[in-house]
């Protein structure tokens, strides 16, 4: 366990439920980080509120555990002061599409140098299991007992929408996969965005009747593809994963450092 | 540096020619060139009025410097950009008006639980809710105390004339780095938008105090949040050898989470009384004529300017009349209040609320059945006359 | 120790308020004396009143708003109608002679001159008619020097503009001054 360097052993474990997916998206990162060979003293983590927002305390990096929604807005100020730094920002449902949508599309659109991680469970965990914009209709949730009438945001098109230039997606299922993107994210200049479907087995998992940690692995392995199978081709209903786009756009720090030349200048 | 600042302030409009940097500016811009002076690096924000040519200044002024400007897409997010930037090592500064003051009050009480160095300026207008955009008020005096949710405490400073807007803002900076915490600028839309002469001293005339980092190497134990013998916690840079963690929770000396309650109460504790126990220390005031005042006269900010006006036409008349003008709100210097008025007849607060600082000011005085309130809430700056007005009716003389 | 007063009025975009702060910056930085200037307006930026008080004076100011000018400049009729009244009696009021027809009824010495007609003759364009206005101003009152106002004009202004400036403003004082009485 090379990477046992790259976390707070004291804090373990962690207060994530049994059969929690996030364990699992901590993991990949980590193995990636490690392989990547990143200075410690670069890496900072960045998270707003929520079950997600946790790993900022179990990682050994400069760690900023902000408020619900503002992770990004926090990681702007951070990132700009010092763009030398490899800035993480992991986001629950909340963070990335509600409290904190606002800071999420603008962030994408300025395309500053951040990688966000959004951990999908499409249910508010920590508050106790109620319905996110991540939800989508027909779900159950404590606030939504006849079921939640809200349409779901599909993220990957939020981001891509809102101009962000390296947006994927992967599941707590693909964990290799998830590895592969999570590095290519990483070394991407601009924001990258990787939405990750993660299991809640305590709440979405069981309030909806799907089961346990190993039949929410099983949907996502059932029910999601790779881009540009035949098995996507063919099956239209399911959930496409892998790099939706990776494009090269000017990156915000460093056109900054173009205006501080000009006025200067 | 030294070259690109040179040509910045040849270029910058009001400059004299002689050897003496004097301009003839508005208050939002003496704001500006009193945080330059400080030292400021960093300002996040988004546009209202009447604060707005802070940020268009400061998106002029900052690159020249090698600082960063950005405006944010609310004020939410500008006031957790300063959060994160000064946390980087940028002394950082935000500015706004009333509702853009309530939104960032999340991100006050963040730097206030976290004890990140910041500045934030209220530039007021009349409010509640949008209220009179482009129209002077002093109504946020409260919400600069109690904006952010849960026991704390914050240091609220104000200013009336050009060149005291440029020393305060200084002093804001000094005093947000000394006790790591966010220090809000409560000025209001006359001193905001008037323009006076404003004398710059040279570099090293004021005191700029500048952050304390940690001596701990790499590899020993750094304990962010433990304060020294002096109450001083000296911080390290994000990005530096330590790396700690920072968050909105009660946390214990190295950052992290706590809920046992001895450590929860410490906190709190230290949180308070690094600015209470010091109020003595941060009270700033002017006075005017207080010797053998009768009638004292408590203002701040642009009712003071009525008020001076007052008390110098009715000395000529030979009255016993005099000003305390505060430029520290909070802590609330209640001693001095207390001292300065107890030899007076009459107490009069002049401010623009429904009596904000009056409260305060009955709190502190000596006979508080003798502290009349002399306020104005339309929009409209209180005038001499407004006070000369109530003064005749509690002098028993008439309307 | 004289204080001038005075509430320069119009509407948004006729240059109101730079008039003013030019006005105030020659008398403090350029002549050593204390000016304050403040404003007033609406949420427009173009049309809609717009105010400027100005004070300059030997001695400390400290109320830096013009409750009864000794000085008026009024540069629409709404701008007459509004602050008209409020002139000090035996107070002066400048306005354009084209645009405004002030209330006759008003204790005032009323000065009116086609500054405008006169800026775009001389010049072809209305750019510098507010700078017309304060030179026409400066000659009337005597606050401030023309050649204080010319270092304002040029701390202030870009290069290109600073003849048309200078040309403004003598245009409009060499008018005042052919009139006054």
């Amino acid at each position: 366990m090379a990477f046992r360097k790259l976390i707070r052993e004291r804090f373990f474990p962690h207060i994530w439920c049994p059969g929690c997916g996030h364990g699992i998206v901590l993991n990949a990162l980590l193995h990636t980080v490690n392989e990547l060979e990143l200075d410690k003293s670069s890496l900072c983590m960045v998270s707003g509120i929520g079950c997600s927002a946790r790993i900022s305390g179990y990682v050994d990096f400069h760690s900023m555990h902000t408020m619900h929604g503002r992770a990004l807005a926090c990681a702007t100020g951070l990132k700009l002061t010092k763009p030398s730094l490899n800035v993480f920002v992991p986001m629950g449902d909340g963070d990335a599409t509600a409290i904190g949508g606002n800071h999420f599309i603008h962030a994408c659109r300025r395309n500053i140098d951040l990688t966000a991680i959004i951990f999908n469970n499409r249910i508010y965990g920590m508050t106790g299991g109620q319905y996110s914009p991540l939800s989508g209709e027909g779900i159950l949730a404590t606030t939504a007992p006849y079921r939640s009438i809200d349409p779901a945001f599909d993220i990957v098109e939020l981001a891509l929408g809102a101009g962000a230039t390296f947006v994927a997606r992967s599941t707590a299922f693909h964990v290799k996969e998830l590895g592969g993107i999570l590095k290519k994210a990483i070394q991407h200049k601009g924001i990258s965005v990787v939405e990750v479907l993660v299991q809640c087995p305590t709440y979405f998992g069981r309030k909806n009747k799907i089961g346990g940690p190993v039949e929410l692995l099983e949907y996502f392995r059932d029910n999601t593809a790779p881009l540009g199978t035949k098995k996507l081709d063919e099956n239209p209903a399911l959930i496409a994963r892998g790099v939706f786009r990776d494009e090269a756009r000017p990156e915000y720090c460093e056109e900054y450092a173009k205006i501080i030349a000009r006025a200067q200048g | 540096m030294g070259r690109t600042q040179k040509q910045a302030t040849a270029r910058a409009a009001g400059r004299n020619a002689g050897a003496q940097d004097i301009r003839f500016v508005q208050g939002n811009e003496a704001c500006v060139l009193g945080a330059l002076y400080a030292g400021v690096g960093f300002f996040a924000g988004y546009p209202i009025t009447p604060s707005t040519e802070i940020a268009e200044h400061l998106a002029e002024q900052l690159p020249r410097r090698g600082g960063v400007f950005i405006q944010m897409e609310d004020e939410i997010s500008a006031m957790c950009a300063v959060c994160g930037a000064s946390l980087a090592g940028a002394k950082a500064m935000t500015a706004t008006s009333g509702p853009g003051f309530s939104l960032k009050q999340e991100a006050i009480g963040y730097a206030c639980m976290a004890e990140i160095p910041c500045v934030v300026v209220d530039v007021q207008r009349a409010g509640p809710s949008t209220g009179l955009p482009t129209k002077v008020s002093q109504g946020d005096v409260n919400q600069a105390r109690w904006g952010a949710h849960g026991d704390h405490s914050i240091v609220v400073l104000t200013a009336s004339s050009i060149q005291d807007v440029f020393s305060i803002t200084v002093e804001a900076f000094n005093i947000a780095e000394t006790y790591r915490t966010p220090v809000i600028l409560l000025f209001d839309e006359v001193v905001g938008h008037m323009r006076e002469k404003l004398v710059i001293p040279p570099q090293g005339d004021l005191e700029v105090v500048e952050r304390l980092r940690t001596e701990v190497r790499a590899g020993v134990n750094y304990h962010p949040y433990l304060p020294r013998e002096d109450g001083r916690l000296p911080i390290s840079d994000f990005g530096g050898v330590h790396r700690y963690n920072v968050t909105g929770l009660f946390h214990d000396i190295f950052g992290f989470p706590t809920e046992k309650p001895e450590e929860v109460t410490k906190l709190v504790y230290h949180l308070v009384d690094k600015i209470e126990n010091r109020a003595h220390l941060l009270a700033r005031h002017k006075e005017y004529y207080l010797e053998d005042a009768e009638h004292v006269i408590v203002s701040y900010g642009s009712s003071a300017r009525s008020a001076i006006h007052l008390v110098e036409g009715r000395r000529r008349k030979g009255d016993r009349i005099g000003l305390l003008e505060l430029q520290t709100l909070w802590p609330f210097p209640s001693q001095l209040v207390r001292e300065k008025t107890a030899r007076a007849r009459n107490v009069f607060v002049v401010e623009m609320n429904m009596g904000q600082v009056k409260s305060q000011v009955k709190q502190a005085a000596v006979h508080p059945d003798r502290v009349f309130l002399v306020n104005r809430m339309d929009g409209m700056m209180v005038t001499p006359t407004d006070i000369g007005k109530v003064m005749r009716i509690i002098e028993g003389r008439g309307f | 120790m004289e204080k001038y007063r005075f509430l320069m009025s119009g509407s948004g975009g006729q240059g109101v308020i730079t008039m003013a702060i030019l006005l105030a910056e020659a008398a403090a930085i350029h002549e050593g004396r204390n000016a304050v200037q403040s404003q007033s307006y609406g949420p427009e930026a173009r049309g809609g009143a717009t105010r400027s008080d100005v004070i300059v004076s030997d001695g400390p100011i400290f109320f830096p708003k013009v409750l009864q000018p000794n000085y008026l400049v009024a540069l629409t009729n709404e701008a007459a109608g509004k602050y008209l009244p409020l002139i000090r009696p035996g107070g002066l009021c400048l306005y354009d002679s084209d645009m405004v027809t002030p209330d006759v009824r008003v204790d005032a010495r009323k000065k009116g001159l086609p500054l405008y007609a006169a800026v775009m003759k001389k010049l072809g364009k209305p750019v510098a008619f507010n700078i017309c206005v304060l030179g026409a101003l400066a000659a009337l009152t005597e606050a401030v020097s023309l050649a204080s106002l010319e270092k304002a004009l040029e701390s202030r202004f870009a290069k290109a503009h600073h003849e048309n400036n200078r040309i403004a403003l003598h245009l409009g004082a060499d008018m005042a001054r052919d009139c006054k009485d």
